[in-house]
């Protein structure tokens, strides 16, 4: 479904992101790890079309992305990990706004609205003004508003940051539930049991440079086990990229 | 799917823009309590009942002659002046304190010594002038009007007056020792016989019918402004310069909107959807067109109402610079965003941009109070074209040719803003 190959993308002097390949199936999650630095934004920003690649292609079903109107891009849904919504305005008129750039309008919208609503549990919240939410409810509007018009692939950057166990709980279950539904999802997390428990495959970066590509069971085969027969995600994460502290 | 996505996007400025009531407020009511103050400094509506402001001077008569007092009188009556009499040791604090702009001193034994010199060339009197400096151009002024009536005064009491009498007695009694060629003598002796007789014949016919000086013309005063009989009103000049004020205003917080979009990842998504650059500059281009354009309206709406400001040129001419000027001040504020970095930072900068912008721009004072200079330069700031057509349109009364060259500078301002924000826009979200 989503098929990075070859990604380069330097600032200046700073290669951000040198030659990643990668994809992701429908109905497959994956988990796309680094540390801090490690070039996971730029990777998921190439992919959003907010970032130009320097080499490399990314293609959606096949085609590759055009332009800033090619129609492709609805195929794509993006949840940024800043709550990327308007406080003055309602829940249902945030969604409404970020719907109509996907070509949605009239009753097509408002059902999109409804049960997009009901997905994450907001339904009865529609019509507040959106300053007036928890953390918890603003990030599951934020991944609403990512997801409102059923696009085939979902990025998620780090959607869980700052909210508590109920609301993280029931983004993990939204995401089950699109994953069951055919959806193609690229989560970016630097929490490795957010990973564990819902990627299907992990990719951890570094340096600009893919580290690892591989399902979780195959990872942990990597790395020798700890004293109690297990090998975290953590210890391999580690293993992987190093103990240096990262700015 | 772009018209669509256009219309949400300028429809969502709209929400936010009236979502925020007290900003609302403030945008509307800021320009308006601003302009009413500076449109009654500068003549008011000009109606009859709104007296012009007179120039406050103290005079202290030491001399008590009957020509002083008709001095003081005269001033006393003139209406350009609010004259007081304070006693001479006050008269200096007066003007130290700012209560009076200048203070006429007239010396002891002026009368006689200005008849003297009115008749016979005598050493000229003089009359102290204590004024404060910060008022120079109300010193002269009273200068002007302080000779009419000494002139007046002077010439009344010489045809006219007994200290006039006396004065020309002893011009005459004093004429052959004053060392003047024969004959320029004989003809003074026959002037001063003549003014003897005149005076002679008024006292005994009761005084005051016998001649004298006086300014040699009257005043009619007709203010070129609008067309056909409209007053100027000062209030249309005040209102097109705040309204251009806060209009740049309401610009700057289209830009903040884009900057602080930005900051909260919003851009991001707008970015990731099918739309064009286009389609996102453009929206905030018209969604900010219409929220100045507002604020202009409304300002003009309260001045049309409460101060009778009226379009007295070409109603489709104001209209096509009222549009222009938003169109200008929205490509503005898209050009703040695209130099902008952070929001505050980029608002105090850009704050400071227009307040020069405007001070520059004819909107606190009119232009043609510059120095020439100043006046020539300053026809590259937007600001200046829009007051100037503004005020062409409203109480010049000007057709709409008037208003062609204001508009088309304002969209070709509006070009150049749109360009180098296309230029410089930072479209890359890492």
């Amino acid at each position: 479904m989503l098929a990075i190959t070859n990604l380069h993308k330097s600032f200046g002097d700073i290669r951000a992101v040198g030659g990643v390949s990668f994809g992701v199936e429908r109905g497959q999650l994956v988990g796309l790890l680094g540390p801090n630095g490690a070039g996971k934004t730029t990777t998921v920003s190439m992919i959003a079309g907010l970032v130009r690649p320097d080499r490399g292609a990314v293609t959606i079903g096949g085609a590759a992305v055009s332009g800033d109107s090619d129609p492709v891009k609805r195929r794509l849904g993006l949840v940024p990990q800043d709550l990327a919504l308007y406080d003055e305005l309602t829940a249902r008129a945030n969604l409404r706004l970020f719907g109509s750039l996907y070509g949605l309008s009239g009753a097509a919208l408002d059902q999109a609205i409804d049960s997009t609503l009901r997905l994450v549990g907001l339904a009865d919240r529609a019509g507040d003004r959106v300053k007036t939410f928890s953390g918890g409810m603003k990030r599951r509007l934020n991944l609403a508003a990512g997801l409102l018009h059923d696009p085939d692939i979902l990025l998620l950057d780090e959607p869980t940051v700052g909210v508590d166990p109920q609301s993280r709980n029931a983004i993990f279950e939204n995401l089950e539930q699109l994953k069951s539904r055919g959806k193609a999802l690229l989560y970016t997390t630097h929490y490795m049991e957010e990973a564990e428990r819902l990627a299907d495959r992990i990719v951890i970066m570094d340096h600009g440079q893919l580290l690892a590509d591989d399902t979780l069971s195959r990872l942990r085969a990597r790395v020798p086990a700890g004293a109690d027969g297990r090998v975290s995600l953590e210890t391999l994460f580690l293993n992987l990229t190093g103990r240096s502290l990262r700015d | 799917m772009g018209l669509a996505a256009f219309l949400a996007l300028v429809r969502k400025d709209l929400q936010l823009f009236f979502s925020d009531r007290r900003a609302v407020i403030l945008t509307l009511a800021l320009p308006i309590a601003i302009a009413s103050f500076f449109g009654s400094l500068f003549g008011g509506s000009g109606e009859s009942s709104s007296e012009p402001a007179k120039i406050p001077i103290a005079v202290v008569d030491r001399d008590g002659s009957a020509i002083s007092k008709q001095v003081v009188a005269g001033i006393q009556a003139d209406r350009s002046l609010a004259t007081s009499t304070p006693r001479f040791e006050d008269a200096r604090s007066a003007v130290q304190k700012g209560d009076v702009a200048v203070a006429v001193i007239v010396p002891p034994g002026f009368g006689d010594a200005a008849g003297r010199a009115f008749v016979a060339r005598g050493a000229r009197p003089q009359v102290d002038l204590l004024f404060d400096p910060s008022r120079s151009a109300e010193l002269a002024m009273v200068r002007g009007v302080l000779i009419g009536h000494v002139m007046e005064a002077v010439g009344n009491e010489v045809f006219n007056g007994a200290q006039g009498r006396t004065i020309v007695s002893e011009s005459l009694s004093q004429l052959d020792a004053s060392g003047m060629p024969g004959e320029a003598r004989e003809t003074l002796r026959d002037l001063l016989l003549s003014i003897q007789r005149m005076n002679e014949q008024s006292n005994a016919s009761g005084g005051g019918s016998g001649g004298g000086l006086a300014v040699p013309y009257e005043v009619k005063e007709d203010a070129v402004a609008a067309g056909g009989n409209a007053q100027y009103n000062g209030y249309a000049h005040s209102f097109a310069g705040m309204g251009i004020q806060f209009l740049l205003f309401a610009a700057i917080e289209l830009g903040m909107g884009i900057l602080l979009e930005r900051e909260l990842g919003i851009w991001k998504r707008f970015r990731s959807a099918p739309l064009s650059r286009f389609t996102l500059l453009a929206a905030r281009g018209a969604s900010g067109t219409i929220i100045t354009l507002l604020t202009l309206v409304v300002s003009f709406a309260f001045a049309m109402i409460v101060f009778g400001v009226r379009i007295h040129g070409s109603v489709l001419g104001f209209a096509a610079v009222a549009v222009a000027c938003s169109i200008m001040a929205a490509a503005f504020g898209l050009l703040v965003a695209a130099f902008g970095k952070t929001v505050a930072a980029t608002r105090r900068v850009a704050s400071f941009a227009v307040l020069i912008m405007v001070m520059l721009g004819g909107a606190w004072v009119p232009s043609f109070v510059f120095p020439a200079w100043l006046q020539r330069i300053t026809i590259v700031i937007p600001a200046r074209w829009a007051v100037d057509g503004l005020d062409a349109m409203t109480w010049r009364g000007l057709g709409i040719g008037a208003a062609l060259m204001p508009t088309v500078v304002l969209l070709g301002f509006a070009v150049l803003f749109a360009a180098l924000t296309v230029a410089r826009f930072r479209w890359e979200e890492a």
